[in-house]
């Protein structure tokens, strides 16, 4: 069900195109220049950290790449698409096919279960009723939760939660993850154990773009792009890459009693 | 989405609110069964009043004599002479949608009983005079075909006339003068009350119109023809059967005139159901504003609850939800809150309007246009009213309503 390595991307062989993106609000008189002029590209399979301090616009940038916002100006290519050209359907469509996100504050619907939470994105595409809920648990599964499908977000630690979101992210195989501070509400135990599906994911080929502020979490990507004020500032890759599975193994195992074992 | 899973989720997230989702649908539940209860005690209304006017013979024609015209001076219906007991006996025999005719003459004056006297009319009749009425005899018999024929001298009392001149005795049997002439008592007629305009229909006494005729008036030819039209929608049927037959046996030329007019109860009886019918849909109407009201509360709910739930509508976006998905969805929780509160209303007004009949004796009649009407209203105003706040939600931002706190 992984989105695995068949190389597809525009014609100069990446992933993602993006130039000259320009991104500016309209807070009541005051314009606010979010982005200002962003031009990059990534290619399948890459692990990405964007960083950059808050109101540094890397939070817009992610969003206008997960197709929840349009840019005011430049373009955008995923894969072949002109993204800037599609309707809202479309957009829609792309979001539900192509890309999985991931949320600081996880995003659960607080009322569902674990497993309708991970059915959610496939509501909204062609596949039957049984189809939905083999891969809602197979997506479970792989995040080490399937045993926990029928609990509600409340009964489940922040990990947890951050896991059934994964797992949502995954339910339909996307292309690309879009993890936006997944650790910020997590703490620093239970961040490593989600930094390690992250890896595995991207392992299986998965290209991961994550945004955080945290450097020591920056280091489990592969490539680190740091944004200052709507522009980026440095973009190189991680020569000290981190391996989340050896770090846990390092770290004290804390009294712990919302956790399983992973 | 499917619209199977859309119906299961709107169900829960109403379930979520039950006591806000109970009170939204209380509106929707008030005013359907009021539109019911209405509907059905106009329509129970509409009925009686139908039967009423078939209790007074809404398929009675009556064939009077046409006016005389002498000089300038027109003297009135049944002023000329124009009837004949063969004209009636001609009616019966070639007017198809014609089921029973009754001859009539008309003749009156003082009657007599032993030390009682009493004024009254007579009322020469046929054989099937008591048939087209819908009258009956309570004591004794009605005279008989024999009766007419031989212009025998027999009577039926109305039961003023019966009370007033045998106050202690029974009347039948016993012989009464009309103008000197002697008449048998055969029956008493069953009391009829008075009728639509305030008449005592039972002071009247009936007769062989042969006997009338001869006797008590000095009126060769009828007065009347009372006719019954098979059914009341023949009446019309009738009516025109009746007017072709007498103008060619009367021989009156085209264009000329008729020498006799037919009157009928049709009319009567279309005016009143008009006025029933205008009761009914007033009164539904009122109870239909109370459905609006209902709908506008469907409305206020739907907005408050869109608002509440932005961040979902924003999650829902984020993992693919088109405009269109989150409008059935919010469409969908409308329409399912109509749909219950209108089913519960339904029910709810059945069991009122039996109710109603129990306790006050209204007659109620359900019908099943009132129950489809409720149906679609319910249906109609969960769209209506569910639809501005489904799209205020559809046409969210995805990351306005992802970032919405």
């Amino acid at each position: 069900m992984m989105a695995g390595g068949t190389a597809s991307g525009n014609a100069n062989g990446h992933f993602i195109t993006i130039e000259h993106l320009v991104k500016t609000y309209i807070l009541g008189e005051v314009e606010v220049h979010a982005l200002r002029g962003v031009t990059l590209s990534i290619s399948q399979g890459e692990f990405v950290a964007i960083m950059g301090a808050s109101g540094s616009g890397k939070s817009t940038f992610m969003n206008i790449l997960g197709c929840l916002d349009k840019p005011t100006r430049g373009t955008y290519h995923l894969e072949d698409i002109d993204v800037g050209q599609l309707s809202r359907n479309d957009l829609a469509r792309i979001r539900n096919r192509k890309i999985g996100f991931v949320f600081q504050g996880f995003n659960l619907l607080s009322r569902t279960t674990a497993i309708e939470n991970v059915e959610l994105p496939l509501l909204y595409g062609p596949s039957t009723n049984k189809e939905r809920v083999q891969r809602a648990r197979e997506a479970l599964n792989l995040v080490g939760l399937a045993d926990r499908a029928h609990h509600h977000p409340s009964q489940l630690s922040g990990g947890q939660q951050q896991r059934v979101a994964i797992a949502r992210a995954l339910v339909n195989a996307p292309r690309i993850v879009l993890a936006d501070e997944p650790t910020g509400n997590l703490d620093s135990r239970t961040s490593v154990e989600v930094m390690e599906v992250f890896q595995q994911l991207n392992e299986n080929g998965i290209t991961i773009i994550l945004v955080t502020h945290e450097s020591d979490i920056a280091e489990f990507a592969k490539r680190q792009i740091v944004f200052r004020d709507g522009k980026i500032r440095s973009d190189k890759q991680v020569t000290a890459r981190r391996w989340a599975a050896d770090v846990i193994k390092q770290m004290p195992l804390l009294e712990d009693d919302d956790e399983d074992a992973a | 989405m499917k619209v199977l899973n859309t119906v299961l989720s709107a169900f829960r997230a109403l379930k979520r609110n039950k006591m806000r989702s109970f009170l939204t649908m209380l509106g929707i539940i008030i005013g359907v069964s009021a539109v019911i209860v209405m509907l059905a005690i106009g329509q129970g209304a509409k009925f009686s009043v139908e039967q009423q006017i078939n209790a007074l013979g809404t398929n009675v024609l009556i064939v009077l004599p046409g006016s005389q015209q002498q000089g300038g001076i027109r003297m009135g219906a049944g002023s000329m002479t124009t009837l004949s007991e063969d004209d009636a006996f001609a009616i019966q025999k070639e007017c198809p949608a014609v089921a029973l005719v009754s001859p009539g003459t008309r003749g009156g004056g003082q009657v007599i009983a032993g030390s009682q006297n009493w004024a009254t009319g007579v009322e020469g009749t046929g054989i099937d005079y008591l048939e087209i009425r819908k009258w009956s005899v309570e004591y004794g018999e009605f005279y008989t075909e024999q009766d007419i024929r031989s212009a025998a001298k027999v009577c039926v009392l109305g039961k003023t006339v019966a009370d007033n001149l045998f106050p202690d005795a029974s009347p039948v049997g016993q012989t009464i003068r009309i103008r000197s002439v002697p008449f048998k008592v055969v029956g008493v007629l069953k009391a009829k009350g008075q009728n639509a305009m305030g008449q005592d229909q039972d002071d009247l006494i009936l007769a062989p119109y042969t006997t009338v005729a001869r006797r008590l008036s000095w009126w060769p030819n009828l007065r009347q023809i009372l006719v019954s039209a098979t059914s009341s929608s023949g009446i019309a049927a009738a009516q025109n059967q009746i007017t072709e037959l007498l103008r060619m046996r009367h021989k009156i030329a085209p264009y000329d005139a008729d020498d006799f007019t037919i009157r009928n109860q049709a009319d009567l009886a279309t005016a009143a159901t008009a006025t029933t019918d205008i009761l009914t849909y007033l009164l539904a109407s009122v109870a239909g504003v109370s459905l609006l009201v209902g709908g506008i509360g469907i409305m206020n709910i739907m907005l408050v609850s869109v608002t509440e739930r932005t961040r979902e509508i924003g999650i829902r976006m984020s993992v693919g939800a088109r405009s269109r998905d989150i409008l059935t969805q919010f469409l969908i929780e409308a329409l399912v809150l109509s749909l219950l509160g209108g089913t519960t209303g339904i029910i709810l007004g059945i069991v009122g309007s039996r109710v109603i009949t129990g306790i006050v004796n209204w007659p109620t009649i359900i019908s099943v246009f009132s129950i489809l009407l409720a149906f679609g209203f319910s249906i109609g105003i969960g769209i209506f009213f569910g639809f501005y706040p489904a799209r205020k939600a559809a046409l969210l931002n995805p990351i306005d309503a992802l970032r919405y706190e």
